[in-house]
């Protein structure tokens, strides 16, 4: 630390390099846990994030609904862009986004998700574009994530029904969430109490990896922490199941 | 492959006399009965012009004088002729034609080509087209030939020389064995060759193909091989189309052929411009447009965009026609470009700056085109609540760019993100009547029910009920939501009360995963 000014127009221009000099608004969690462990204290705006569930329809459908959530708290239209006609959208309304707010693109194919998502990241002023595709390829996604810098819209891509212990292929996205189902409160009645997530955060920019359990969307599709607050880091998460 | 449709009018000018005459207009036509024929002066005489079927059969010829017309049929109506007026009658049918494809034009003095390549699936094929094409004119009061071939020369000849009463359809490919039967005066050919063949003996089309060429071309001229190429489909033959006066439209010739996507785009620039000049002028936007490349050999190259709102902004419509043309096959290169505007609606000025939200929208509008364009109208959709018993009818499709409905589902009950269409059988242990089922199988793989809430009791439409509906006869469903082991939440319901079997066999379904 001889000489810090070097040093600090190093990390200027490898920012500059890299489009993170400019942060853009990043949208909170609302959850202390999960921004402070975020760069920009939530998640960046203008920027590519990957969210997967995993081979099962119950965690495809967490994901679906934690992606609701998230786009329910910025303003403007959705772009829902999807293989086929599986997204049931009473769910994304409960979970806070109105049917008014989503366009829903029916591309037929993954390339074609793809194609659409970049057409749809060009034009400033969307709330957020989401795409449904099983696989990314590096170079589709440095070019959404170049799409979503210029134009300041949130990209997600939507990783459908995704293994767990699939290798993770390198992408240029900002982050990478992984959300699975997590047993619920058991009430005691015969009811059902509010669903909780398994959310982990596999791969962040400039962070580390952590999960958590949280409640999952209420109808302004803000998560939130159970009441016996669970906050533990991934490693300690690995070891338990190893045990 | 192009396929070119020949409509031929053989009594044009008197069905015209007589559906005048028919309307009631002030002149007392000829009655219904009595031979017809009109006639123009030529030479200081009155000669035949047209005649229609009854004079035809009576021995009246085109081209005779009008005394010895009356001296052979006493009865016979002659009419003054009017040239002008059939010709322009004739490019107003021809444009009312356009309803069948954008490649109409008159073909005087009584027929009309339309170029129906790729036309013809809207209509159901080119019988059901042409059916109803001939329908149409039929009512109309018109005697109507009609042939559809390969090639313009083709179809020409055949509607003239086939009267079968009835559309013909020569098929793809069939076109050289078709001309071969016709006579020589199918050709189109000058009246003068066809009596100088008729003299060396030729006839049907077929002995001029065995015929070495060079000789009857030094006689009879270029023309005569000319004509057989464009009937056998040798040689290109272009049609000028026609358009509505009002129609929006603009060309542009090019001094040397382009093939490359860089200089359509090019020129898709200066003819958009061109053309939303005459749109601000007439205060309207276009919500479709075709763009046409002409090539260098005679072929006709289309592509065709639309737009869910009418638009001028000459960048978004270029895009738009930007993003097809690498359908375009240029060939050998093209000459020529014309876009026009079939649809154009009323489109009052916008003042972009003022108001955040209409620029805001417009943008909207102009990604929505493009997405629309490129994966269909129909994929591109908003979901709307309606008013469906079955969740999967519960959700309806609305168009991208319409008002906003604001109509939302009932916010209190549990819907999954995912639904399976068709619910999946699964087979389940489960207690009668209500109890929730304590495990189920679904593709081979247990699930333990850990915990669960429901039945939500759902009815199917009343009116459904009545057996209209072969896949779910049954009306009552009741629906719980499990969770199982690992946290993970299903939608599973029974088709049945439970209690009694009319309602529905009890069997199980899963339709849906929950968050």
């Amino acid at each position: 630390m001889r000489h810090p000014a070097v040093l600090a127009e190093l990390r200027a221009r490898i920012a500059a390099i890299e489009g993170t000099s400019a942060p853009r608004a990043a949208l909170p969690f609302g959850l202390r846990a999960i921004d402070r462990h975020l760069p920009g204290g939530g998640l960046a705006g203008g920027a590519l994030h990957e969210v997967a569930g995993s081979s099962e329809l119950c965690d495809d459908a967490a994901a679906t609904v934690f992606l609701a959530g998230i786009l329910a708290r910025i303003e403007g239209p959705v772009f829902w862009c999807l293989r086929w006609r599986d997204l049931f959208a009473p769910a994304l309304d409960l979970a806070g986004l109105a049917p008014d707010r989503v366009i829903h693109v029916e591309a037929g194919s993954d390339t074609h998700v793809l194609l659409a998502m970049e057409e749809c990241l060009r034009h400033p002023g969307l709330a957020g574009v989401v795409g449904e595709v099983a696989k990314l390829s590096t170079t589709a996604s440095k070019r959404l994530q170049l799409a979503a810098e210029s134009s300041g819209v949130m990209a997600f891509v939507f990783r459908r029904a995704s293994a767990i212990d699939a290798m993770a292929e390198s992408t240029a996205a900002v982050t990478r969430w992984r959300v699975r189902a997590a047993p619920s409160e058991a009430l005691g009645i015969p009811s059902l109490a509010r669903p909780r997530w398994d959310v982990r955060l596999e791969r962040v920019r400039g962070g580390d990896a952590k999960s958590w359990i949280v409640e999952a969307c209420d109808a302004q599709g803000r998560l939130a922490l159970p009441a016996l607050l669970v906050d533990r880091p991934a490693a300690a998460e690995e070891r338990r199941r190893a045990g | 492959m192009r396929r070119v449709v020949s409509l031929y009018l053989p009594y044009w000018s008197t069905d015209r006399l007589r559906r005048k005459s028919g309307a009631g207009l002030a002149e007392p036509g000829p009655s219904r009965d009595a031979p017809l024929a009109t006639a123009v002066p030529y030479h200081g005489r009155k000669v035949i012009a047209a005649a229609d079927a009854a004079s035809k059969a009576a021995g009246i010829r085109t081209g005779m004088t009008a005394t010895k017309a009356r001296s052979l049929v006493p009865e016979l109506v002659v009419v003054d002729g009017d040239p002008a007026g059939d010709l322009a009658a004739l490019t107003r049918l021809a444009l009312w034609c356009g309803r069948y494809s954008p490649f109409v034009a008159p073909d005087p003095p009584n027929g009309i080509w339309i170029d129906i390549s790729g036309c013809a699936p809207l209509f159901g094929g080119e019988p059901a087209l042409l059916k109803d094409l001939h329908r149409r004119i039929a009512r109309a009061g018109y005697e109507a030939q009609i042939a559809v071939a390969d090639t313009a020369g083709c179809a020409h000849a055949v509607a003239r020389q086939v009267p079968a009463g009835r559309p013909v359809i020569i098929e793809p490919g069939q076109s050289a064995k078709a001309m071969t039967l016709l006579p020589i005066a199918s050709l189109r050919l000058e009246p003068g060759v066809v009596e100088g063949l008729r003299k060396l003996g030729f006839e049907r089309v077929e002995q001029l193909l065995g015929t070495p060429r060079g000789p009857l071309a030094r006689r009879f001229g270029r023309s005569l091989h000319a004509r057989l190429n464009q009937a056998l489909g040798h040689a290109p033959e272009a049609i000028e189309a026609v358009f509505p006066p009002t129609q929006p439209r603009a060309r542009r010739g090019l001094l040397e052929p382009i093939s490359t996507v860089e200089a359509f785009v090019q020129v898709i620039g200066d003819l958009v411009a061109d053309l939303v000049r005459q749109f601000v002028a007439a205060g309207t936007g276009a919500r479709r447009l075709d763009c046409w490349f002409h090539r260098v050999d005679g072929g006709i190259q289309s592509i065709r965009v639309g737009t869910a709102t009418p638009t001028r902004d000459p960048a978004h419509l270029a895009k738009l026609l930007a993003a097809r043309v690498d359908q375009v096959e240029p060939g050998f290169g093209i000459e020529a470009m014309t876009l026009i505007a079939p649809l154009t609606e009323v489109l009052a000025g916008a003042q972009h700056d003022l108001a955040e939200r209409s620029e805001r929208k417009a943008d909207l509008s102009g990604l929505v085109d493009a997405l629309a364009n490129r994966f269909g109208q129909a994929s591109l959709y908003r979901a709307e609540p309606r008013s469906g018993g079955m969740p999967e009818r519960s959700v309806g499709a609305s168009r991208a760019l319409d008002a906003p409905h604001g109509r939302r589902w009932a916010d209190d009950l549990p819907r999954p993100g995912r639904l399976l269409d068709p619910p999946q059988a699964i087979q389940v242990m489960a207690m009668l009547p209500d109890h929730p089922p304590a495990m189920f199988v679904w593709k081979r793989k247990r699930y333990r029910v850990v915990q669960a809430d429901g039945p939500e009791r759902l009815h199917g439409e009343w009116w459904r009920e009545a057996g209209h509906e072969a896949r779910q006869p049954y009306a009552v469903r009741d629906y719980f939501q499990v969770e199982v082991e690992g946290g993970g939440r299903y939608w599973l319901f029974r088709q049945g009360d439970g209690e009694h079997s009319a309602t529905g066999p009890m069997t199980w379904f899963l339709h849906g995963a929950f968050a």
